[in-house]
């Protein structure tokens, strides 16, 4: 039983429904992988061992009882610390949030719960999902299971990473930017950012409501597929949410019409690039049509996305002011206006410039010239790219341009931080959903395979994704822990 | 004295919803303990998301419609960011007319009785923030405050007027006329402690426009910018200048005070609300609103004339009354006699309950029901009862809630129109007053005296017209 903890989510709840193993003999061996690596890998904010023994205590009960578990039934899932969790804390990285515990749960968690999944705790980010490194996070940062040296990517880098360690057997991140796919691409495992209005926000505190989506990571396609039924559908509690159909596994793909995105692979490091070619050329064999194209307002994306969601930011974060939750600052001695000021003292650095550039360009004199302009080319680029959909089944690239870096090396340059963005904004601003897959090593370095499809055409990314995930047959384990 | 130009802000809360405006707590949060009409959402607690209450459209479109306003296919919300403790999230959810976006109604026309127009410029539909109760001297001395976020995301439509006023009697002519409309329509019960409140802007020639904010009722606006107005003309007198500010109304002391803050540098970095998409009402959805509406208090005045024929006069002081004129109508489900029963409730009715109006639904609570002024109109028409005994049988009933037969026959107060009963109370009276007898016989003046005495000598009871005849057949036959 010594490496239950390697399961994959199918073989779990598999094994505990055949009676190979009990829902608890299955979390006790997660939880003593936790003690083994956490130390070194600092995924976890807040790890809820006692919630999820009892919570496997209660799935071994129905099964002895022969009473329905549900289709996740003992598989343990990481929560990124930005989805609310009630009666477990909910931080987002942040000192803001330190003491905050929501008194309610997601409607992600909810169905999860529903279905028997088990809620393992709650994973590092970067401070409220802004970053791509967990550099920010006001805790510590979470290390790269590949090469501890590294970073795992962010900002969901503690769902990435507990992940590809078997940590939990599968986790939930969220994606504004790429906050998915950037740590599924870092560390080798399997990250959907889902159509904008597929899952339910309702309970993801919210960084910039108009582009983010919550969205799984796991270790193999089959995993994510099971993942995304549970977490999908019409949500009387996110306006924003839409209905759509049920996603499944075929084995076959049809013959896809595949573009690559020139622009995504040229500005990439050249390691990067020689892995996404010869990804493309598997595209080829298996009688995809695979063309070179162009993305005329890729310049923009960047620029545009950084606005908006900076604008969505400032607002978004403007409730945190310690009256109702937060942490433990005393009122005696302050007024209102300067008890206010010390509290939001309490935001990282990197939030604190995104509440700053976020407020500048909604400010009257500024709004048509940044945060309008931004909203305009966000929809130029959105139909440039329906557009292109209407030829192209599939957009594929890159996920990260570079690969994996060390601690330290571009949290000095906010511009250079940003850069590293450029290849997954694009789906957050046009709605699309978008997968990472891994594709390849370079140096003991993941590398992650981009796919893009058209709103609600998740189908064509999990059936590309199946077809590329059993023909490269790629390295899962990593050895560094 | 100089052109005085004032311009309303109105807000009114939607008080007929079930629920708030974004989730689904209470509607009603009056007579609750502090922060137990609360949830995640309207305590803007991470993560939560508003949900548009559909009701709230409805409600904002009728009164949109009802002042005469363009109600859009399409609305769309905005955040209005600024900090306030009462304010759960730090910005309101609310609309804004910008960039081919109007909120959910435009460029109306509202007609006063003398048929004056007020312009209204918007109106629109956003959030209650919260009550913060804080002892004198305000939030910025004490180091504490207590804030209760029951009435939080309450729906409140906002009513913007063109500054087409030119003096407070205007201005009260048009909030009594609203109040009107909005009971009329079912959206707001005006008479509800802070389901109305007024800012109120005053300007005068040469001056500046000022701003009066937290006028907490309607009453108070006309005082409000009475106050103001001899404000300005001193300043305009003593060639000072009028500045350009916004002044608070303190209603115990009756003056407005110069805000602290400075409210007019606010940017409040209007968006649009991601988490609310845009609304499509569709091109029928106000037409077809306004064919099922509640009638307006114009339309109703109109019907009472013409349909139930009573006089502009008598209709007016029903319409005015809401619950008067749905009481009237009640009592005419049960019989039909509409001039004889408005003039009862103008009359009799109103002076009784006028003394505990002051309440928000005197009607409710009242022991007399249509059914019983029915009855009542029934056994005067019928002969049966006097005026005068009607408004005393009234009297009983609004203390026992009894019928009034029941009343009539417990007091014996039926009509006496049996001969020998009323010849005999008419002997009295000539028994007694003897000078006025001989007068009567040339002075018809003398005659109504002499029946007076025999409607005292009856408590009223005595019917009038045989009281009559018995008296003239009297005092031109004596001896009969």
């Amino acid at each position: 039983m010594s490496n239950l903890h390697d399961l994959l989510a199918s073989e779990v709840v598999g094994g505990i429904n055949e009676g190979l193993f009990t829902a608890e003999e299955y979390v006790s061996s997660i939880l003593k992988r936790i003690e083994d690596v956490e130390s070194k890998l600092h995924s976890f904010i807040t790890l809820d061992s006692e919630g999820a023994l009892s919570a496997a205590k209660i799935i071994d009960r129905k099964i002895r009882e022969k009473e329905d578990t549900g289709e996740l039934a003992g598989v343990t899932v990481g929560i990124k610390d930005n989805i609310s969790t009630k009666n477990i804390r909910t931080t987002c990285a942040s000192k803001i949030l330190e003491d905050y515990v929501p008194s309610y749960d997601a409607t992600v968690i909810k169905h999860l719960k529903k279905n028997g999944a088990i809620i393992l705790g709650k994973l590092n980010l970067d401070e409220f999902g802004m970053g791509s490194t967990t550099e920010y996070s006001r805790y510590q940062p979470t290390r790269n299971p590949w090469n501890l040296d590294y970073v795992p990517g962010g900002s969901s880098g503690g769902s990435g990473a507990a992940v590809a360690a078997r940590e939990c057997t599968v986790s939930l991140g969220s994606d504004t930017g790429g906050s998915i796919r950037c740590p599924a691409s870092f560390c080798s495992v399997v990250g959907l950012k889902p159509t904008y209005g597929r899952v339910s926000r309702y309970g993801l505190i919210s960084y910039a409501n108009s582009l983010e989506q919550i969205g799984p990571i796991c270790r193999s396609v089959r995993d994510l597929v099971m993942m995304v039924n549970i977490i999908s559908g019409k949500d009387e509690r996110d306006n924003t949410s839409i209905p759509s159909s049920p996603i499944s596994l075929k084995n076959k793909l049809g013959k896809l019409n595949v573009a690559i995105i020139k622009e995504l692979i040229t500005g990439s490091d050249r390691e990067v690039t020689r892995t996404i070619y010869s990804a493309s050329e598997k595209f080829k064999e298996i009688g995809c049509t695979c063309d070179e194209i162009s993305i005329k307002n890729l310049h923009y994306a960047l620029p545009s996305y950084y606005t908006l969601a900076s604008a969505e930011a400032s607002s978004n974060l403007a409730r945190y002011d310690n009256i109702r939750y937060g942490f433990d600052l005393p009122v005696e001695d302050y007024k209102w206006d300067t008890y206010f000021s010390k509290v939001r003292e309490n935001f990282g650095e990197e939030v604190k410039r995104r509440i700053l550039i976020g407020s500048y360009v909604l400010s009257s004199g500024y709004y048509s010239k940044y945060y309008l302009k931004a909203r305009r080319l966000r929809s130029l680029l959105r139909l440039e790219l329906l557009t292109l959909f209407k030829k192209y089944d599939l957009l594929i690239g890159p996920t990260m341009p570079i690969l994996p870096f060390k601690f330290g090396e571009k949290i000095d340059d906010p511009i250079k931080m940003y850069l590293v963005d450029i290849n997954t904004v694009i789906a957050n601003l046009a709605g699309i959903p978008a997968i990472s897959l891994p594709v390849g090593f370079s140096n003991g370095l993941p590398i992650g395979l981009q796919i893009m499809a058209a709103p609600f055409e998740e189908q064509k990314l999990i059936d590309a994704s199946y077809d590329l995930e059993n023909s490269i047959n790629i390295q899962r384990k990593t050895n560094a822990i | 004295m100089s052109l005085i130009m004032i311009g309303l802000e109105i807000h009114a809360q939607i008080t007929a919803l079930n629920s708030k405006l974004f989730c689904s707590c209470r509607g009603n949060y009056r007579d609750l303990g502090p922060n137990t009409n609360i949830c995640e959402i309207c305590c803007g607690l991470p993560g939560s998301l508003p949900v548009i209450n559909q009701r709230a459209i409805e409600y904002s479109t009728m009164t949109s419609l009802a002042l005469g306003c363009k109600v859009p296919d399409k609305i769309m919300f905005y955040r209005k960011n600024y900090f306030y403790p009462d304010l759960p999230k730090n910005f309101q959810i609310t609309q804004y007319n910008v960039y081919g976006f109007s909120s959910i109604g435009v460029d109306g026309i509202y007609e006063l009785d003398d048929a004056k127009q007020i312009r209204i410029s918007r109106i629109q539909l956003e959030e209650d923030p919260g009550r913060i109760a804080y002892s004198e001297g305000g939030m910025n001395v004490r180091n504490s405050a207590l804030i209760d976020y029951n009435r939080a995301g309450v729906a409140l439509i906002e009513i913007v007027t063109e500054p087409d006023f030119t003096g407070p009697k205007e201005v009260r002519q048009f909030l009594n006329k609203l109040s009107l409309t909005l009971e009329h329509i079912g959206v707001c019960d005006t008479l509800l402690e802070g389901s109305v409140r007024c800012d109120v802007n005053v300007s005068m020639e040469g001056g500046n426009k000022v701003e009066i904010k937290n006028i907490n009722s309607f009453r108070e606006v006309e005082k409000a910018i009475n106050y103001e107005i001899t404000r300005q003309s001193s300043l305009y007198s003593r060639n000072l200048k009028i500045e350009h500010e916004t002044r608070h109304w303190d209603d115990r002391k009756k003056i407005t005070f110069k805000s602290r803050s400075k409210e007019e540098e606010h940017d409040y970095r209007y968006f649009p609300e991601p988490d609310i998409p845009i609304i499509v009402l569709g091109n029928d959805f106000a037409s077809n609103l306004k064919k099922r509406m509640p009638e307006l208090p114009n339309q109703r005045f109109e019907r009472f004339v013409s349909k139930y024929k009573l006089s502009e006069h008598t209709s007016n002081i029903l319409i005015n009354d809401k619950k008067l004129a749905d009481f009237f109508e009640s009592t005419l489900k049960v019989y039909f006699s509409p001039t004889e029963i408005a003039n009862f409730l103008v009359t009799d009715f109103k002076s009784l309950i006028e003394d505990d109006s002051e309440s928000t639904d005197y009607l409710k609570n009242l022991k007399v029901k249509p059914e019983h002024i029915a009855e009542l109109v029934k056994l005067i028409e019928g002969n049966k009862i006097s005026r005068i005994t009607a408004k005393d049988i009234l009297v009983k009933i609004f203390e026992s809630g009894m019928l009034p037969s029941e009343v009539m026959n417990n007091t014996n107060s039926y009509k006496i129109s049996d001969e020998k009963t009323l010849m005999d109370a008419v002997q009295s009276v000539f028994d007694k007053e003897k000078s006025a007898v001989e007068d009567a016989k040339t002075n018809s003046e003398a005659i109504n005296f002499l029946l007076g005495k025999v409607m005292k000598f009856t408590n009223g009871r005595a019917d009038p017209k045989i009281a009559m005849r018995i008296i003239n057949n009297k005092l031109h036959n004596p001896d009969k």
